[in-house]
C-alpha cells in the first residue's frame, strides 16, 4: 500500500547552519543537506552550509567536497569518478535525482536542496542501502546465456543492425535515479523491478546473440514484476545519461503480449 | 540493537511535480473521479424512473451551484481520461515516449480535453437556447 507521509522516525527536522565567515566575497551558495548519523537516537535533520562560489568547483560534487574538507568533515556521500560513469553520487538535487558530478550548480536557482535518492533506506547522511536494488537486479540474470557452443576459433558475432538495437541499454550506469524517481518503484518496490533493473532486462532480451529470451519473457511475466510500470515517465525524465527506461519497459510490455 | 531505525528518505516530500507525474495523478484523479460519477448517473436513471417527485428532487441538486459544478467536472473529466487513455493506448505500441514527444502528447491531451470540454457545453446550452438567449441579451 502506498504511504505517502513519512514514518515518524523518518521526519526531517531544522539542523544546524555554518555560516562562510570570512568569505572572500559576496558570491554565496546556501547548501541544504540532508543529515543522518546512525550513531545517534536523533531524527534525520537538514544541515545549511553557506560556500563560496568564488573558491568553489563547478559541480554539485565539487561543493560537497568543499564542504566535507573544509567545513564539515562528518558529511557522508558516495563519489569516485567525478565523470558521470561510475554512478556513485547519485542523490535528489533540487527536486529531482541526478548524479552530483555532472550537475552544474549555476543551474540551481536558490538554496542548494540535496537529498539522498528518495524512498530509500538511509544508511548516512546521502548514502542509501542499495542491496535491494542490487539483488533486483542480480534476478534479471544480467549475463549472455547461450546453448549453443560457441565458436571455437572467434566471438559469437552480431550484424550492425542487431548491435545497434544495444544503444540506449548498455550505457547505463545502474545509479538507481530512474527507480528512485519512480512513484510505482516508491510503492511496490519490494515487488516491482523498477526502470533500472527493467532497462538491463530488455538489454539481454534485445540482446540478438542471447538465446534466452523466452526464459527471460517468462520470469518477467507477472503482475508486477513489469506491469506496476504505469508510464508515469519519471525515469526518462531524470536519467542522468539521457536513456529511455520508459521505452525499454514498453517494448518489454509488448513483447509479452504479442507472444501470446 | 540500533538506537534509531534508519530513515526513509523523503520522497513525495521533496521530489519536483512536473509533466509527468502530475498529468499521471490527473488521470488516476479522474478515472476515479469518474467511478463516481457513474453512480451519480445511475442515481439520476433511478430518479428519472421513479416519478416526477424524484425526478424533481435529482435536478434541483444537479441544477444547484454544487451540482453544476461536479457536472462539469465530470465532463473535464472525460474528455480529460479519454484523451491520456489515448495517449496510453499510443504508448502501449512503444512509440511517443522520448521525453520531448511525452511533453508534447501531454501539452495536447490537455489542450484538446479542455477544447472539447467547452465545445460540448456549448453544443449542449446552445441545444437548449441558452447561448442564443445570453446572445440576445448582450446584443439589447
Amino acid at each position: 500500500m502506498a504511504q505517502f507521509v513519512l514514518p515518524i522516525q523518518s521526519r526531517v527536522k531544522e539542523g544546524m547552519t555554518f555560516k562562510a565567515e570570512g568569505a572572500s566575497s559576496e558570491n554565496i551558495k546556501r547548501f541544504r543537506i540532508y543529515r543522518w548519523n546512525p550513531e545517534t537516537e536523533d531524527n534525520p535533520r537538514i544541515d545549511t552550509y553557506e560556500v563560496d562560489m568564488d573558491n568553489c568547483g563547478p559541480m554539485v560534487l565539487d561543493a560537497l567536497i568543499k564542504i566535507k574538507e573544509e567545513i564539515d568533515p562528518t558529511l557522508a556521500f558516495r563519489r569516485s569518478c567525478r565523470e558521470g560513469i561510475c554512478g556513485s553520487c547519485a542523490m535528489n538535487i533540487d527536486g529531482t535525482n541526478t548524479l552530483a558530478c555532472t550537475k552544474p550548480i549555476a543551474e540551481i536557482k536558490g538554496d542548494v536542496r540535496i537529498y539522498p535518492l528518495p524512498h530509500m533506506e538511509v544508511v548516512k547522511d546521502l548514502i542509501p542501502e542499495m542491496t535491494h536494488f542490487y539483488a533486483q537486479y542480480a534476478s534479471i540474470k544480467p549475463w549472455l546465456q547461450t546453448r549453443t557452443p560457441a565458436p571455437p576459433d572467434r566471438e559469437r558475432l552480431q550484424s550492425k543492425e542487431d548491435r545497434l538495437k544495444l544503444d540506449g541499454l548498455y550505457e547505463c550506469i545502474l545509479c538507481a535515479c530512474c527507480s528512485t524517481s519512480c512513484p510505482s518503484y516508491w510503492w511496490n518496490g519490494d515487488r516491482y523491478l523498477g526502470p533500472a533493473t527493467l532497462l538491463q532486462a530488455y538489454r539481454w532480451i534485445a540482446d540478438s546473440r542471447d538465446e534466452a529470451t523466452g526464459e527471460r519473457l517468462d520470469e518477467l511475466d507477472d503482475a508486477f514484476k513489469v506491469f506496476r510500470c504505469h508510464t508515469i515517465m519519471n525515469c526518462t525524465r531524470t536519467c542522468p545519461k539521457g536513456l529511455n527506461p520508459g521505452l525499454a519497459i514498453a517494448e518489454i510490455k509488448k513483447q509479452l503480449v504479442l507472444r501470446k | 540493537m540500533p538506537k534509531h531505525p534508519r530513515p526513509l528518505s523523503p520522497h513525495l516530500q521533496v521530489y519536483r511535480p512536473q509533466l509527468t507525474s502530475v498529468l499521471s495523478v490527473f488521470h488516476r484523479g479522474t478515472g476515479g473521479a469518474l467511478s463516481v460519477a457513474s453512480v451519480i448517473l445511475i442515481y439520476w436513471l433511478w430518479a428519472l424512473a421513479a416519478g416526477p417527485e424524484a425526478y424533481a428532487t435529482a435536478q434541483g441538486l444537479l441544477h444547484s451551484w454544487f451540482g453544476v459544478l461536479v457536472v462539469v467536472g465530470i465532463s473535464g473529466s472525460i474528455f480529460y481520461h479519454l484523451c491520456t487513455g489515448v495517449r496510453h493506448l499510443i504508448w502501449d505500441t512503444a512509440r511517443g515516449l522520448d521525453i520531448r514527444a511525452v511533453y508534447r502528447s501531454g501539452g495536447m491531451a490537455l489542450f484538446i480535453a479542455l477544447l472539447l470540454t467547452l465545445a460540448f457545453w456549448f453544443v449542449a446550452l446552445w441545444s437548449v437556447g441558452l447561448i442564443q438567449s445570453l446572445w440576445k441579451g448582450v446584443l439589447s
